[in-house]
């Protein structure tokens, strides 16, 4: 009697010990995988990424019934079967038919539950349910984002930017996605699960934010060396908003007037080079299509595709040496300025170009 | 065989020392090799993921450089995969198929040596590129075209194209060296529904190896011709669909995973009937879902793709045909606990490793089932919930199994027990640093941490689990270190452990430990799946007493001789690699290759003509 009350006690124990393993997982989730994180997949902001979290819960509720069943059962024999001294061999059972097809169906009957939202969600998800609406296109490169808008102004121009993606909010936008190099993956963990970028081989796809906020988003499939610095930022704005910093993002670029600002012009498009690789709207020298856009450079809340906060200090430590900023970033591997000790810029180059970058509003 | 163009040396007869094990053909010698090559690996490849461990250990950390990183996955996945588990698995193949079927050696045993050469040729190839120009830094899949020359212009991806052809090579020669030895070496009486659980697991690892490695084989020869020729396999720019390397790599890496995970599974099945006292739990379909993992691991590759843009249609069947590889697997597990069920269940190390690999492939095993929804999937593919999946189905599951497996077997293999009381300090360590370690990254994945970032911001907010993980880490690394110091002390003065440490049931407790050369004195008829036990308590007589003589017999048992070629072939294969790897832009080097290549062949075909036995060694063992 007392014999089978201490094993009792033992299995409640264990069963117990389970338990609030899975309860301290569950608080877990409330405290550690916390909805305000900023690319928690638990605070889900629209309606892709709220599919796909209803469709976790679903599953990870199956599974925590699974794991519960299965390893209070598996630690009960474990403390009910253990060998005592003087124990003789148990009975040698060989099987069970009936059993056996039993936790085969039984598999079979959870998973189905599982399979039928699962397709249900992949279907939705796969087609956006407004093929009309803003289309945006992102192009993938190491290690940075271009995004390329429909222009306002004229149907058969696109508008160019980099690294923030600027949407209007509560409004389906559709997504294209393409890699000029490697496979980068396109993701916003708050708006959409991840869609993979890869060459050759566009894929679409559609988001839409819930609430105005800023949006963090990674690239998720490794793309080399400093795949972990390739970030990006979504902007989700009101209609009006956004209206507006598409129509500012349409304008070319200041021209400069603060004479360091103007020698910095010079040097861009002159012997830096820097009009090689990148774009600013209004110059004709600056067509470059290598590295990111920079008209409207100012505007944009970070450098380095989301690195490092855009202002004088950092746009000077980036390009005084980009390397240690961004290490092995194009710039620094092929820029004249970085390999040729002949061309290397001044510390006054360095002055007149932050002053001119700081002009591009 | 009447003249041959060249003299050779005559076959080494009882050659010692070093020699001898360079030379040797005896599968549990050849066993034993494979083991510690395996284990030295598994430190490798585990000092690697503690360099990665300490990166991430805090924000903004700048203890490695991120394409020091990048080389460090990749070698890590490489390594663990290819260099430490799949050959651990071989180690168990080769020490107890023989033992466990009732044979003498394996069908073809200097191809077994050659297996294992070239085994640690690949090796030797792989892990050299730390110390010649770099590590290859694509990760364990290698994507192209991140593996292109114009993305990767230096040495390393080369390395891991030459050393996975040569451990395919490897892996080939040893999957049908055990196909035949199973299928044609079995003692009387042993049908192939009364074969132990291990060795028909290991019959399907290694059906899946020759059906997988020659994809991958086809994806490294186009990927190297590309990248040394300059053909447009995998070249966007000329036109190439990266996705095309994709389906290759996980045509073979999915099988690739069951070939990881079955002789796992195999050994559970041995050492959970032993310290029940009871046979396994329907063994008909232990079998047969053995069987049906093997065959649907080939329906489920595409799961690693679901945010590649197959299509919805695609994604759903590869979702359900994933979901359904669970039910055989869940079936594996329900059998154990019926195994255990009114047991008499001894928790000695070994057992304790089962039980704790059981527990954490549930939670690999849902984990899985929880990718395995596409749509939810598109959330977790490439984040940290992925490597906390592998890691709990490749470190809980196949390594927890190995473990108990070295647990179990050491005894027949040295004859001496392993130290118990650290076996349990092992086991707790890993089991806890193990937990500790992994899953905390499932809580890192949802919190949007993608995998394979060197750094991270501390605004994330994944400090905490990072820290967590890392300290976990050192528990793991605690827990191996303590494995190894058992391993050492109990190989040289452990405790006497004689032929039937664990009331076994299986052939190989029936014979002394460690096991005479010739293994059985006399070959025993087969009558029951556990002829051993049924031996000894119910006394049917089908094998001969654990050490007895075998008397007269002994002196005239035949077995083939040792064998310079073997290792030789291998060594030409080794010097050849090295040569291609820089053939294309140095003469030099092209006539380095043009030697190891003819090593290769010239060993071959000396060991095709060499005589079976020399003639005045005939019928020594």
């Amino acid at each position: 009697m007392l014999k089978t009350n201490r094993r009792l006690l033992r299995y409640l124990g264990a069963v117990a010990f389970v338990l609030s393993l899975v309860l301290l997982g569950a608080c877990g989730d409330a405290a550690i995988v916390a909805p305000d994180h900023p690319q928690s997949t638990f605070d889900a902001s629209g309606p892709v990424a709220r599919s796909q979290l209803a469709l976790f819960y679903w599953i990870f509720g199956a599974a925590a019934f699974v794991f519960v069943t299965v390893v209070s059962v598996l630690l009960f024999i474990v403390f009910r079967f253990r060998r005592r001294p003087g124990d003789a061999d148990p009975p040698q059972i060989h099987g069970n038919r009936r059993l056996e097809i039993g936790w085969t169906i039984l598999p079979v009957v959870v998973l189905a539950v599982v399979a039928f939202p699962t397709v249900t969600t992949i279907f939705d998800n796969a087609n956006s349910p407004e093929p009309g609406a803003l289309t945006i296109d992102v192009v993938g490169h190491q290690w940075w984002w271009e995004f390329r808008y429909p222009h306002p102004d004229d149907a058969n121009d696109v508008l160019v930017t980099a690294n923030e993606m600027h949407i209007p909010v509560g409004e389906v936008v559709n997504i294209n996605l393409e890699s000029k190099d490697v496979i980068h993956s396109f993701w916003i963990p708050k708006l959409a699960g991840k869609v993979d970028m890869v060459p050759n081989n566009p894929n679409t796809m559609w988001i839409e934010a819930d609430k105005p906020d800023v949006y963090l988003g990674q690239c998720a499939e490794f793309c080399g060396n400093v795949h972990a610095l390739m970030r990006f930022r979504v902007v989700a704005e009101s209609r009006a908003d956004f209206d507006r910093w598409l129509g500012a993002e349409a304008e070319p670029a200041d021209v400069p007037v603060e004479p360091l600002a103007v020698e910095g012009r010079a040097i861009f498009e002159g012997d830096g080079e820097c009009w090689a690789c990148h774009t600013v709207e209004g110059s004709s020298k600056a067509r470059g299509t290598k590295g990111p856009n920079l008209t409207h450079v100012t505007r944009r809340s970070h450098i380095g595709a989301g690195i490092r906060e855009n202002n004088q200090p950092n746009l000077r430590a980036w390009l005084t040496d980009p390397n240690s900023v961004k290490p092995g970033n194009v710039m620094f591997t092929d820029a004249a300025v970085y390999n040729d000790p002949q061309k290397s810029l001044k510390e006054s180059d360095i002055s007149a170009l932050v002053a001119y970058l700081r002009s591009l509003d | 065989m009447t003249t041959l163009a060249i003299p050779l040396p005559s076959r080494p007869v009882h050659p010692s020392g070093v020699w001898g094990w360079l030379t040797t053909v005896d599968h549990k010698r050849i066993g034993i090799l494979y083991g510690v090559t395996a284990f030295i690996m598994f430190m490798t490849g585990g000092l690697e993921a503690l360099y990665m461990r300490a990166q991430l250990s805090v924000p903004n950390n700048d203890l490695v450089s991120p394409d020091v990183f990048n080389q460090l996955f990749t070698m890590h996945g490489t390594t663990m995969i290819f260099l430490a588990i799949m050959p651990m698995g071989a180690a168990f193949f080769n020490y107890l198929i023989p033992l466990q079927i009732g044979a003498r050696d394996v069908a073809f045993p200097r191809l077994n040596a050659f297996s294992y050469w070239t085994f640690l040729a690949g090796a030797i190839m792989l892990t050299s590129s730390w110390f010649l120009g770099g590590a290859p830094n694509a990760g364990w899949f290698g994507y192209s075209p991140l593996t292109g020359e114009a993305y990767n212009p230096g040495h390393g991806i080369d390395f891991w194209i030459l050393s996975l052809q040569i451990l395919g090579i490897a892996s080939l020669a040893a999957a049908f060296n055990f196909i035949v030895t199973i299928v044609n070496m079995r003692a009387p009486g042993m049908s192939l529904m009364r074969m132990p659980l291990f060795t028909w697991m290991t019959l399907i690892t290694s059906f899946l190896l020759i059906l997988a490695f020659p994809v991958i084989t086809v994806a490294l020869i186009e990927l190297m011709f590309d990248r040394f020729f300059g053909t447009n396999f995998f070249v966007p720019g000329a036109g190439a669909s990266p996705v095309l390397w994709q389906h290759l790599f996980w045509i073979f890496g999915h099988p690739e995973v069951y070939i990881l995970i079955l002789p796992a599974m195999g050994i559970i099945s041995e050492v959970v009937p032993t310290f029940t006292r009871k046979p396994i739990f329907g063994y008909p379909v232990m079998v047969l879902s053995g069987v049906i993992i093997g065959f649907m691991g080939w329906m489920v590759w595409s799961h690693h793709m679901f945010t590649v843009g197959l299509g919805p249609v695609a994604n759903s069947v590869f979702a359900i045909t994933t979901m359904a590889i669970a039910v055989p697997t869940g079936v594996k597990i329900f059998n154990w606990m019926g195994t255990m069920w009114k047991g008499s269940i001894d928790l000695r190390t070994p057992m304790l490793f089962a039980i704790g690999f059981i527990f954490m492939f549930i939670i690999g095993g849902l984990s899985g089932v929880m990718h395995s929804s596409a749509a939810s999937d598109a959330q977790q593919q490439d984040t940290y919930f992925v490597v906390a999946h592998i890691h709990y189905v490749l470190f809980g599951g196949s390594i927890m199994a190995l473990a108990s497996g070295i647990y179990y077997w050491f005894p027949k293999m040295t004859g001496r027990m392993m130290n118990e009381g650290l076996g349990k300090l092992n086991f707790w360590l890993v089991f806890i640093g193990m937990n500790m370690t992994f899953f905390p990254m499932h809580f890192l994945g949802l919190d949007g941490m993608p995998r394979r970032i060197y750094t991270y911001d501390p605004e994330m907010g994944w400090n905490t689990w990072n820290a967590l993980s890392s300290t976990g880490a050192a528990f793991l690394a605690l827990g191996v270190l303590v494995f190894a110091v058992n391993l050492v002390r109990s190989a040289r003065n452990g405790e006497e452990a004689g032929a039937d440490p664990w009331d076994g049931r299986t052939l190989e407790w029936s014979i002394p430990s460690p096991p005479p050369e010739y293994n059985f004195a006399q070959i025993p008829t087969v009558h029951d799946r556990d002829p051993f036990w049924a031996q000894k308590r119910e006394g049917v007589r089908a094998v001969p007493v654990a050490g007895g003589s075998g008397g007269d017999d002994e002196h005239s048992i035949h077995l083939p001789q040792p064998s310079y070629w073997p290792l030789l072939s291998s060594v030409g294969l080794l010097i050849g690699a090295y040569g291609l790897m820089y053939a294309t832009s140095s003469l030099v080097a092209l006539s380095v290759a043009v030697i190891g290549v003819s090593i290769t062949m010239v060993s071959i075909y000396a060991w095709s003509f060499e005589p079976v036995n020399e003639p005045d060694g005939a019928s020594e063992h």
